[in-house]
């Protein structure tokens, strides 16, 4: 009798455990399917979040962290940081300051790393694996599913390279102050560089354009003109879209391509100018290149 | 003749209804016309403010030739008032509150914020602007995940004002500008009326209509406390608030 009563006790109880673990299963699965749904779009190739995210584990964890915080078992030993996904902020983006940026440009800063951190190239990744990827980065914030990606700003063509444009853009230089972090030439010792932080306090250097060829965000004109247009979201540098009309942020283009190392027709023309470096204390906007 | 008498009732009880309405109108605005008022004071010394360093930009050290500038983190007017803190009722409004037509500015002036605290309402317009021969980058930082979303965008001499407004609550948002590393202001972005302290520590918040709400005082050392009230229709409620310091 007592035997029969404790084997019905015991089944009761095996069915109510079984029943528990079920439910919490499924509100887990639930949770995880919705996180999990996330897909990424770049041109005619879709990413899904459950395909990166073995992918996330093998390549990214390391740095980037279990979820996604930048708290990685590497990160304590890099400077700059690695990106936090859970804050949903990007440095690299074709869309307005404050905004997510695109698939595409998570898409391309993969695959160009970020020049001066321990961000590298990934070039062992396929398009499909960086697509898949991007899905899963994005499950760490809720910002992806509450907004949508910000409308990329309009790059003109670029104008031809002259005297005037590269003259040009040294008094833009000198009129929006990016040499206040940057230096007058360019070397990002201005008189505000050494106190810059980021959006978690910790200290930051601008970039310094005689280190190479490479921007944090690209290395084409085009790229140039978009971190200027766009800032860099989460670092002081920021948008300059409402200071600079179109031609005369061309006009910055070429001027910061004659402080570059390599040699570059607009370094030419500066040379053959004899432009100097601006001069922060002179009034007014004349050249001082006589 | 009869026909006249005929009109002669519907007529008048018309040009009754009509004043009626004209007379009643004015009396739905004055029931939004409470006012809650009082000051906010600072017991205790107040914390000393250092002095800043401008050096760095030679500009921003002329501006303050003479009169050299000060944190502004506590600053207390006559008999310890208070300036600087944002009164705002936290609880009792209906929530469907009209948003202030009216747009604020937050200038950069002599490197610094003016005001140092910017009150708005949430959806409220407000401008940021800059009255200085120097340039700015004007960077708030909200909470993630608060409904806000940061910005960071430059401003040289002579740039036109952004006009913008914050999405959602948030007590209190931080604005830097990266470039001069002093400058340090609060975007407070409240629900319905709210107030700031002048100089001497004192504030009225405008339009509250009758009824029992919780005011709240946030202030950016001391953090918030907060009071109940009752605003009877036509007297003005009072609430006094003292900070300790710390």
């Amino acid at each position: 009798m007592t035997s029969r009563f404790s084997k019905w006790l015991l089944l009761i109880g095996a069915a109510v455990f079984a029943l528990s673990v079920s439910v919490s299963a499924q509100v887990t699965a639930y949770q995880e399917e919705q996180e999990m749904g996330m897909e990424s779009h770049i041109g005619n190739l879709t990413g899904h979040a459950t395909k990166g995210a073995p992918l996330y584990k093998r390549f990214c964890i390391g740095c980037h962290g279990v979820i996604g915080d930048g708290e990685g078992e590497n990160a304590q030993w890099i400077d700059p940081k690695p990106r936090n996904f859970t804050l949903g902020i990007f440095k690299c983006r074709s869309t307005p300051s404050g905004t997510l940026p695109l698939d595409e440009d998570l898409f391309d800063t993969i695959g160009r790393g970020i020049v001066n951190s321990n961000m590298p190239r990934w070039y062992p990744l396929t398009p499909q694996d960086k697509a898949d990827l991007i899905a899963y980065v994005k499950h760490f914030s809720p910002r992806w599913t509450k907004e949508k990606s910000g409308t990329p700003i309009q790059i003109p063509p670029e104008p031809a390279v002259t005297a005037d444009r590269v003259k040009a853009g040294r008094e833009i230089f000198k009129k929006v102050e990016c040499w206040k972090c940057h230096g007058v030439t360019g070397r990002a010792n201005g008189p505000s560089a050494e106190t810059l932080t980021d959006d978690q306090g910790r200290p930051i250097r601008p970039f310094n354009f005689h280190d190479g060829t490479r921007f944090k965000c690209g290395s084409t004109d085009r790229d140039l003109y978009r971190i200027f247009m766009t800032g860099l979201d989460g670092t002081p540098m920021p948008s300059f879209a409402d200071n600079l009309k179109p031609d005369e942020a061309w006009d910055l283009v070429m001027y910061l391509r004659s402080l570059q190392p390599m040699n570059t027709p607009e370094k030419a023309i500066a040379k053959q100018l004899g432009l100097k470096p601006v001069n922060p204390n002179e009034s007014g906007t004349q050249s001082e290149s006589k | 003749m009869k026909n006249c008498y005929k009109w002669f009732i519907p007529m008048s009880a018309m040009l009754v209804v009509g004043f009626a309405l004209l007379h009643s109108a004015p009396q739905v605005i004055a029931a939004n016309d409470g006012t809650i008022t009082g000051s906010v004071k600072l017991s205790g010394t107040a914390p000393h403010m250092r002095g800043i360093d401008m050096s760095k930009d030679p500009y921003c050290v002329k501006a303050h030739e003479g009169n050299p500038a000060k944190m502004e983190n506590v600053v207390t007017g006559s008999g310890g008032g208070l300036e600087n803190v944002v009164l705002y009722i936290s609880e009792g409004m209906s929530g469907n509150e009209a948003v202030p037509s009216e747009e604020p500015t937050f200038d950069q002036k002599g490197c610094m914020y003016t005001p140092h605290v910017l009150a708005v309402d949430v959806n409220q317009k407000f401008k940021v602007t800059t009255s200085d021969q120097t340039a700015h980058n004007i960077h708030p930082m909200p909470a993630p995940g608060g409904g806000n979303i940061g910005w960071n965008k430059s401003q040289p001499p002579g740039s036109p004002p952004i006009i913008t407004s914050w999405k959602a609550e948030e007590v209190a948002i931080p604005v830097k500008c990266n470039i001069h590393p002093w400058m340090h202001g609060w975007h407070v972005v409240v629900k319905g009326p709210y107030a700031t302290t002048d100089s001497s520590g004192n504030y009225t918040i405008k339009n509250v209509p009758p009824g029992s709400y919780t005011v709240t005082a946030w202030q950016e050392e001391y953090g918030k406390q907060t009071q109940k009230v009752t605003v009877a229709a036509g007297k003005p409620a009072t609430a006094d608030f003292t900070f300790k310091a710390k």
